[in-house]
């Protein structure tokens, strides 16, 4: 009784949807409070048996979960129930409610099926259909399509135009879910296509373009039909479907595009709407750029969507035009002003995409002036568009090796000032490429340690966070090549200047390394001029001999400069080329050393500049800014000023001494203490080189050698003190990552994950303290001498020839690949942008994906598809092939079970087919990286040290592409005639 | 094809919002709140498009109201600007129920009717059979009285 009682209260005074929303809007007891009530309220409504009051309070809840998000699924049975009302308003709440809410997984589902096919087949209102097919093309499963296709297939002749274009867009659904519904409903469907009914067609037209795109191959038997529409049809909305379509369909038929370029020109022509003349441009760039007329015309017309006002019409217009880039480059020189202008227009989509085309026109001709626009541009943009264009000035120039960079000198102070911008966050890539370079190219080590240095001495820099990586680079540049340094002694005072002391542990650590090994460069060189002088030899051959000391092994390397085309026989080191290849250098940096004739030059600038004083100045200088530091907390800073204090006590006495003793004392460098700076400056002096990824493997692990147990032990013995530091050593490994070559990625980082990071430090420490029985096995632990030296190189040194050749090696293969590019007039960027297609899935071209994913389908198909399709996938294609050869004569008789099978495909296809293609991708990816790695390692076993290597790997790439070029050109098309 | 319709005011309150893919709850509102941040965050004169998560979107302003479409990344962006254009002033014309419109507009994420009258002429038929219903509904509730 009670309930009742309340039922017919609720009916009486129950509020209206319209009553809640006003009341949503001028509560005040805040909106979920309100809402909350009112869910309440909905919850106690919708039990009522009335079915007024029910719907009523469906509405409400259908309204709160559409525009608040609220959970609906509990009231799915009040749904059905009202749905099953054979009231059209009630019905009317009940299916929308269930469109909003009901997914695959709903229980209640099962339940609808008869109350759907009732609605369905209501002869007397057609509402009641179009409910039931609104409703379906949201929540039908395959279960629902099964159950439902005999319905779906008489309405798709409905002779109700308003029922029937609804039913063939609920085709889609359909199709998706269950695919064999396609051989029952796809001859109507195409039947469709000829209705002279507008809405028909056009219903049609927009399922045949949504299936065509997802597998374009299956509807090319179609193609008569649709050039028909294409040429007839007056509708905007149709002729767009249509072109998308076709856009497709001659990816994959040649002969097709022969057919279409001349109508679709004239609709670009004629047409006053934009919306189908952007779709008229678009499939000329992106499907016909073959037809150099359409091309033309289209590019005008791009012209005009640039130059117009509608900040729209110039996106897109931009849009079109960063299609047709990669084939027809000379439509974006045409426009290069306008583009150049856009960079600086208020909308980032529209500065975005001209920075897209901007970056598409760079070559090694024109990237010195683009580059410099761009900067320019950057410093006058917002943080983030200038990050962006710094973003990909960075990218471009480093694709494929550096390829379009001639000019190194020029790249590295272009990275420089890229440093200096106010916004710059590329700190890391910067940093990356800053290393890579001086690993590759020799030739541009002054000019980077130029630069470094001009970076480390700006105290100013030191307060950008974004910035510590770049000058982590420029320290360790600067320690490592000091040689190249005009006054070695400015680069310890800015090493050690007192704001060094913002930088994290790990980065100041790498300050502290490299001021050692710039010291040890200055007293070795005072030693050097010290005892020429006594001993009257010219000074400065000695000092040269010290620079170009690394060049020794490498030969020519240094002499490219002059003579590129030196190779085996430069073997032996000849000292006159690399000294004129030192004094060009120096003359370019206004060295203040005046220099008559090409015998005598050194880098560093004069030769009173090792004069006792500054030696003893800067050794005071060392202890004063180190000495607080040797209370530090952090491992590695601790370990590198202990080193380095520990160092100059050591000789401090004797070089002290020395002085007093200057004139008599000639054989000084017999004294314990120069002993100890040559060895230490011989081994910093080593060249570092990438390694190659092989290396490891070949070394052999020494018998008895047990790594794990042991270290096991150190980690249960100090299992948590090492933490810090773990953040320095990732830091190595990613440089070693950069350094042996962007191509290896994958295969590295899981070999750097192997130790167990946490032990990281302490692993170091132990190697270096039983040097002897880690070297030769651990490969990580070369990479850590990198940069910065976690153990004595020395050490390294002796027992790791065997590394240290294969390091050298590498080494001068990488420089080899690099010069012949260097010296090789390069070709257009059009060929530069298909170059590039293999390394950097940059901008994946959606049409090839399709393409590609279409012949697998044809060539790989069997394997795949087995699975789930019922059809005998074999016989698949032949089927295909007789139903298209028929199709002239008839296009919808053989056509279902063709279509029918194809369309099945296309169902189960869709994720499975992406993903094979982007396995497929990656194998790719991977496989040419793979072959130059065995292909290094070939050369390495010959010992083949110049070998044209640039030129080989070149080849391995087309390998790699021809067989997937061979796949994509040689799908079966039958021969089929419009 | 479409695989949603937001319809949101000025200060981000939605107003209409209609899937054609599959979201879950969870999602929808994340993509509402993502979506409407980026919209009301462009100033005017700005294009109307926004390139997000391998989807275009394209959203028109109309008085208070954004109208957004999300649609596939090779779909014909002023085609969409168009569907929403049509949209709107079928709202106009008739301002009673939005869905019912949208769905006698779209369906499937397609576009199914491109004349207003008839879209019109069918929203009001289904209206007239609404109200005597409704007719019959207050009939019968006279009774039970």
């Amino acid at each position: 009784m009670a309930s009742t009682t309340s039922s017919i209260m609720d009916t009486l005074f129950q509020r209206t949807l319209e009553d809640l929303i006003k009341g949503l809007r001028l509560q005040i007891i805040g909106e979920s409070a309100f809402i909350s009530k009112a869910l309440d309220e909905i919850r106690r409504e919708i039990k009522s048996t009335d079915s007024h009051t029910k719907s009523n309070a469906l509405q409400k809840l259908s309204y709160l979960s559409s525009l608040h998000h609220f959970d609906m699924s509990w009231a799915a049975f009040h749904v059905v129930e009202v749905m099953s009302s054979s009231r059209f308003s009630h019905k009317k709440i009940g299916y929308h409610a269930a469109s909003l809410s009901f997914s695959d997984s709903t229980p209640v589902l099962l339940l609808i099926t008869n109350q759907l096919r009732k609605d369905l087949t209501n002869p007397n209102n057609e509402f009641e259909v179009s409910l039931a097919l609104e409703c379906l093309s949201r929540i039908a499963t395959t279960d629902l399509c099964r159950d439902l296709t005999p319905e779906i297939f008489t309405l798709l002749s409905s002779t109700k135009i308003f029922v029937r274009k609804k039913a063939i867009a609920l085709v889609l659904r359909v199709f998706e879910k269950y695919p064999d519904a396609v051989k029952v409903c796809f001859k109507r469907l195409v039947e469709n296509l000829d209705s002279t009914d507008p809405h028909i067609v056009s219903a049609v037209v927009g399922v045949f373009c949504e299936l065509t795109s997802n597998d374009p191959k299956s509807y090319l038997p179609l193609a008569p039909e649709f050039y028909r529409i294409l040429v007839d049809s007056k509708n905007n909305w149709v002729l767009i479907k249509m072109l998308k379509i076709f856009a497709k369909l001659v990816l994959l038929e040649p002969r097709l595009a022969k057919r279409i370029v001349e109508p679709v020109c004239e609709h670009m022509r004629r047409t006053g709407a934009k919306s189908l003349m952007f779709e008229c441009v678009r499939t000329v760039v992106s499907s016909l750029s073959d037809y150099e007329e359409a091309v033309k015309l289209a590019v005008v017309k791009i012209r005009e969507l640039l130059l117009d006002d509608d900040p729209n019409l110039k996106y897109l217009g931009l849009n079109a035009l960063s299609i047709v880039a990669p084939k027809h480059l000379w439509a974006v020189l045409e426009n290069k002003e306008v583009v150049i202008k856009w960079l600086s227009d208020e909308d980032p989509n529209i500065k975005r995409e001209s920075l897209r085309l901007v970056m598409a026109m760079v070559s090694e001709n024109n990237v010195v002036e683009i580059c410099r626009v761009l900067v320019n541009y950057a410093l006058k943009s917002d943080p983030e568009f200038c990050n962006e264009i710094l973003g990909s000035i960075l990218s471009t120039c480093s694709r494929n090796l550096y390829e379009i960079v001639n000019d190194f000198d020029w790249y590295v102070s272009l990275l420089g000032e890229m440093s200096r911008i106010l916004h710059c966050q590329q700190g890391d890539e910067i940093e990356n490429q800053l290393i890579d370079i001086c690993m590759r190219v020799r030739d541009v080590r002054p000019e980077l340690v130029r630069v470094g240095r001009d970076l480390l001495i700006d105290p100013a820099l030191l307060s950008n966070h974004f910035l510590y990586r770049i000058l982590s680079a420029a320290a360790w540049v600067s320690g490592e090549y000091v040689e190249f340094s005009r006054n070695p002694f400015e680069l310890i005072e800015a090493l050690l200047q007192p704001r060094t002391n913002l930088l994290p542990p790990s980065i100041r650590a790498i300050y502290i390394q490299s001021a050692f090994k710039v010291l040890i460069f200055c007293l070795h060189s005072y030693l050097l001029q010290r005892e020429s002088t006594a001993s009257s030899y010219p000074d400065t051959s000695a000092l040269s001999e010290l620079a170009s000391k690394r060049e020794m092994p490498e030969g020519s390397d240094s002499a490219t400069f002059k003579a590129p085309s030196h190779s085996e026989q430069d073997e032996v080191f000849n000292p006159r080329v690399s000294n004129q290849s030192f004094e060009e250098l120096s003359v370019g940096n206004g060295g203040d050393r005046t220099i008559s004739h090409g015998q005598t030059s050194t880098p560093v600038t004069s030769e009173n500049s090792f004069t006792y004083e500054a030696v003893v100045n800067h050794l005071n200088l060392i202890e004063l800014a180190l000495g607080p530091l040797t209370g530090s907390h952090d491992v590695e800073i601790l370990e590198r000023v202990r080193n380095l204090l520990c160092f100059i006590e050591l000789i401090k006495g004797e070089v002290l001494e020395s002085l007093v003793q200057k004139e008599e004392n000639l054989n000084s460098a017999e004294m314990k203490s120069s002993k100890i700076i040559k060895l230490m400056s011989d081994a910093f002096s080593e060249e570092l080189g990438p390694v190659s990824v092989s290396a490891q493997e070949r070394v052999p692990i020494p018998e008895g050698l047990v790594l794990k147990e042991n270290l096991n032990d150190l980690e249960m013995i100090c299992g948590d003190i090492q933490l810090p530091s773990s953040i320095s050593f990732s830091l190595v490994s990613n440089h070693y990552e950069e350094g042996v070559g962007a191509s290896l990625p994958d295969l590295q980082s899981k070999e750097e994950l192997e130790p167990p990071s946490e032990a990281t430090s302490l692993l170091a420490e132990h190697r270096k303290r039983h040097g002897l029985y880690y070297l030769s096995s651990e490969k990580n632990d070369i990479v850590a001498n990198d940069y910065p030296p976690a153990n004595d190189p020395k050490l390294r040194d002796n027992q790791n020839n065997d590394t240290e050749d294969l390091v050298k090696l590498t080494e001068q293969l990488l420089v080899s690949k690099k010069r012949p590019n260097q010296a090789k007039p390069r070709p257009v960027v059009v060929k530069l942008d298909g170059d590039v297609v293999p390394v950097s899935a940059k901008r994946p071209g959606p049409k090839d994906d399709s393409l590609s994913g279409a012949v697998q389908e044809v060539l790989l198909g069997s394997d795949t598809r087995t699975s789930t399709s019922r059809s005998n996938p074999s016989d698949k294609s032949s089927s295909k092939r007789k139903g298209k050869e028929k199709l002239i004569t008839d296009p919808s008789f053989e056509l279902n079970d063709n279509l029918g099978d194809a369309e099945k495909l296309d169902h189960e296809n869709p994720s499975s087919r992406r993903s094979k293609h982007r396995t497929h991708g990656k194998e790719r990816r991977h496989k040419s990286p793979g072959k130059i790695r065995e292909e290094r390692e070939e050369n390495g076993q010959k010992e083949k040290k110049k070998s044209s290597h640039r030129h080989a790997r070149h080849k391995t790439r087309q390998r790699a592409d021809v067989p997937l070029n061979v796949v994509s050109e040689t799908p079966v098309i039958p021969d089929f005639l419009l | 094809m479409i695989h949603f319709v937001i319809l949101n005011n000025r200060q981000g309150k939605v107003r209409l919002t209609k899937w054609y893919s599959t979201y879950s709850q969870k999602e929808r509102s994340k993509v509402i709140r993502e979506l409407t941040g980026i919209i009301l965050s462009r100033g005017p004169k700005l294009c109307n498009f926004v390139e997000w998560r391998g989807l275009k979107v394209v959203y028109k302003r109309y008085a208070g109201l954004y109208f957004s479409m999300c649609i596939d990344q090779d779909d014909n962006e002023l085609e969409t600007l168009d569907i929403i254009h049509h949209y709107v002033e079928m709202l106009d014309r008739y301002f009673l129920n939005a869905y019912y419109i949208l769905d006698e507009l779209l369906l499937a994420g397609e576009l199914q009717e491109s004349s207003r009258r008839t879209i019109a002429r069918l929203v009001a038929a289904q209206d007239s059979l609404v109200e005597t219903a409704r007719e019959q509904a207050s009939l019968l509730g006279d009774l039970v009285k």
